[in-house]
């Protein structure tokens, strides 16, 4: 895919806009991109990285420089082409949703996939409340864009900015009605999320991933049910989204 | 040009075949290609029960490579018959079935139900996992433990059986006499090297199991060593692997002496590795004067014998 834009949106924190042939195919918010990384086989791992929004043939990926991959990535000039395979994975079930009060809830680079999530439930008409979390005030982004959305609140971690502490901790002052949470970030974050609600939910998982095609099972993590017939899920096929509650955190 | 190998229970249409493992069951991988393109596949590893297999995370990437601890993890000999085996009726391509187990009752076991299965060609012998606890790798780091597993195997399979030699053992020359003094068909080689990578925030390994398998580029040299050895002191076909990323690589390890050349890593990066390299070996072949797969297979040590023309 050809890269119209590669620009610093926060600390660390790049946002890149890419155009190719499968653009339309990305239909379902919560899938992600699968990117080759480095020349030649420098690095024999694509990196899984979320597809944070899709508009009029261009795909958006915001993402963080962690190691050499992200930072290989964050090099890549306005025409340069990136070798990508996607859309991967199974997204949010949002087909369907519509006339709800739906609550996001995101952690640091969890936050990108929401994005197109919520333009998605917006433009289904349902109400969408954003609860964001970042470790410091350098690290937010997407402020703006998510407000724009519907009820935005921000949490840091060191209270630099918004509110101080996790998100998990703004749970309990969220409007009654809401109906159903949709929620993407680390582990820890998750599981208080999926403790703390009552309503029902999906989450989406990270983990390092070999494939990214379902063929590897390196991504794999336990169903909840030990009668489940597999026992098992894979997250980049199966997931990276899965009801609350399917699988253990 | 001449693709063809023959190979006991594999009559391949060209040397390529998707390593154990790398592949899963040829599934996903149909997404991308008509499978009847390659020249077998080789599926996962199978288990008499199914197995649940390490705690994650599972892999790690280093330079020029990866590292793997799987565990194993299968949906168990039986669901693998019924789901993956039939799945695959649909195409034509030999099927070379990679057999695991902890007791040599459980590999013998899954031998005698996978070589009965109409659609199995062949059976890999996985002696060399290095990521579960117990068995696989005893077997392939000791030669008279790997003979009797072959000799058990070979006597309750319907199907030529091909031992997978593990790098991590001191002689593999002595391991690969050891297995065709036992029956074995065939080899393949090389299964992955242990290694290890620590993170360095946590100060831990970065894999759940501490150690895995090293695969990719970065193990080729190793490999190509192995197969150049092992090929000229025994004389049955070698499946060679360890490291394929590009045609140059398939060439090389045909010279070392492989008959066959499995992809593994480089499916990850490149979903369409294999057909490319089907595509490409050809022409690579005319350019270097070879006008056959046979005219190449272990020409590093046939040189004074043959001419450079080859047929
Ligand atoms: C489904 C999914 C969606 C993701 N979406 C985003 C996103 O939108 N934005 C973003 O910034 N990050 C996202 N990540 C995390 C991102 O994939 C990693 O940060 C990235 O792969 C790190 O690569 P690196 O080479 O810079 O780091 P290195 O640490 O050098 O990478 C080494 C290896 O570890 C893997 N790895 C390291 N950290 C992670 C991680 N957290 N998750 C999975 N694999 C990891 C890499 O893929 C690579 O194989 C996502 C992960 C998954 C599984
Ligand atoms: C993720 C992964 C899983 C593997 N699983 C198996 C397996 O189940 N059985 C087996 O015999 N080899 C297995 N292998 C080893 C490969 O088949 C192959 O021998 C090795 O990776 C070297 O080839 P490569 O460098 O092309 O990957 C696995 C390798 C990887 C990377
Ligand atoms: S990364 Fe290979 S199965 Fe998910």
């Amino acid at each position: 895919m050809h890269v119209l834009q590669n620009k610093w949106i926060a600390s660390n924190t790049f946002e890149m806009k890419l155009t190719g042939r499968f653009v339309n195919s990305m239909k379902q918010p919560g899938q992600f991109l699968h990117i080759k990384v480095g020349d030649g086989t420098s690095h024999v791992l694509r990196r899984p990285l979320s597809i944070a929004n899709v508009d009029h043939h261009i795909v958006t990926v915001i993402y963080k420089i962690v190691g050499k991959g992200t930072k290989w990535l964050s090099e890549r000039k306005i025409g340069e082409t990136v070798d990508v395979i996607g859309p991967r994975g199974t997204g949010f079930p949002i087909e369907g949703v519509r006339n709800e009060h739906i609550v996001l809830i995101g952690g640091g680079v969890g936050v990108p996939p929401l994005y197109y999530l919520g333009r998605k439930l917006v433009q289904q008409s349902n109400t969408v409340t954003s609860v964001l979390g970042f470790q410091g005030k350098d690290g937010v982004f997407y402020e703006d864009a998510f407000r724009e959305l519907g009820e935005t609140l921000i949490t840091t971690d060191d209270g630099s900015y918004g509110y101080k502490g996790r998100v998990t901790d703004l749970i309990g002052v969220l409007n009654q009605d809401v109906t159903q949470y949709f929620s993407c970030g680390p582990k820890p974050m998750l599981k208080g999320v999926s403790e703390t609600f009552t309503i029902p939910g999906f989450i989406s998982l990270e983990e390092r991933m070999g494939c990214g095609v379902g063929a590897c099972f390196a991504c794999v993590c336990e169903t909840s049910d030990p009668e489940d017939s597999k026992g098992y899920r894979k997250i980049c096929q199966d997931g990276p989204v899965f009801p609350a509650g399917e699988v253990v955190l | 040009m001449d693709l063809r190998v023959s190979l006991p229970g594999l009559e391949l249409k060209n040397p390529i075949l998707p390593a154990s493992g790398c592949f899963g069951f040829g599934r996903e991988f149909s997404e991308f290609y008509d499978l009847n393109e390659l020249g077998a596949i080789t599926i996962k590893a199978a288990t008499s029960e199914g197995r649940f297999g390490n705690p994650t995370p599972r892999v790690a990437e280093t330079s020029g490579g990866m590292l793997n601890a799987i565990g194993l993890q299968n949906p168990g000999v039986k669901r693998i018959m019924e789901e993956e085996l039939k799945f695959l009726e649909q195409y034509e391509t030999p099927i070379l079935a990679n057999v695991a187990g902890s007791t040599e009752e459980e590999y013998v076991e899954v031998a005698r139900e996978l070589g009965a299965h109409h659609r199995v060609n062949a059976l890999e012998l996985n002696i060399s996992c290095p990521n579960v606890k117990e068995g696989g790798i005893q077997f392939g780091t000791d030669p008279s433990l790997a003979a009797s597993l072959t000799r058990a195997v070979k006597s309750v399979s319907e199907v030529p059986v091909y031992v997978k030699l593990s790098p991590n053992t001191g002689d593999i020359v002595e391991m690969a006499k050891a297995v065709e003094g036992a029956g074995a068909d065939g080899l393949s080689m090389i299964n992955t090297l242990v290694g290890m990578k620590l993170d360095l925030g946590t100060g831990r390994p970065i894999l759940a199991n501490g150690t895995g398998g090293l695969s990719g580029p970065s193990i080729k040299p190793v490999a190509i060593r192995m197969v150049y050895q092992v090929s000229q002191a025994v004389s049955i076909p070698i499946i060679g692997m360890g490291g394929v990323t590009c045609v140059e690589d398939v060439l090389e390890f045909l010279l070392a002496g492989a008959s066959a050349v499995a992809v593994g890593t480089a499916n990850f990066q490149n979903p369409l590795i294999c057909p490319e390299l089907i595509e490409q070996l050809p022409e690579l072949m005319d350019r270097c004067g070879y006008g056959s797969v046979q005219a190449c297979i272990g020409r590093s040590f046939k040189h004074e014998e043959t001419s450079l023309s080859g047929t």
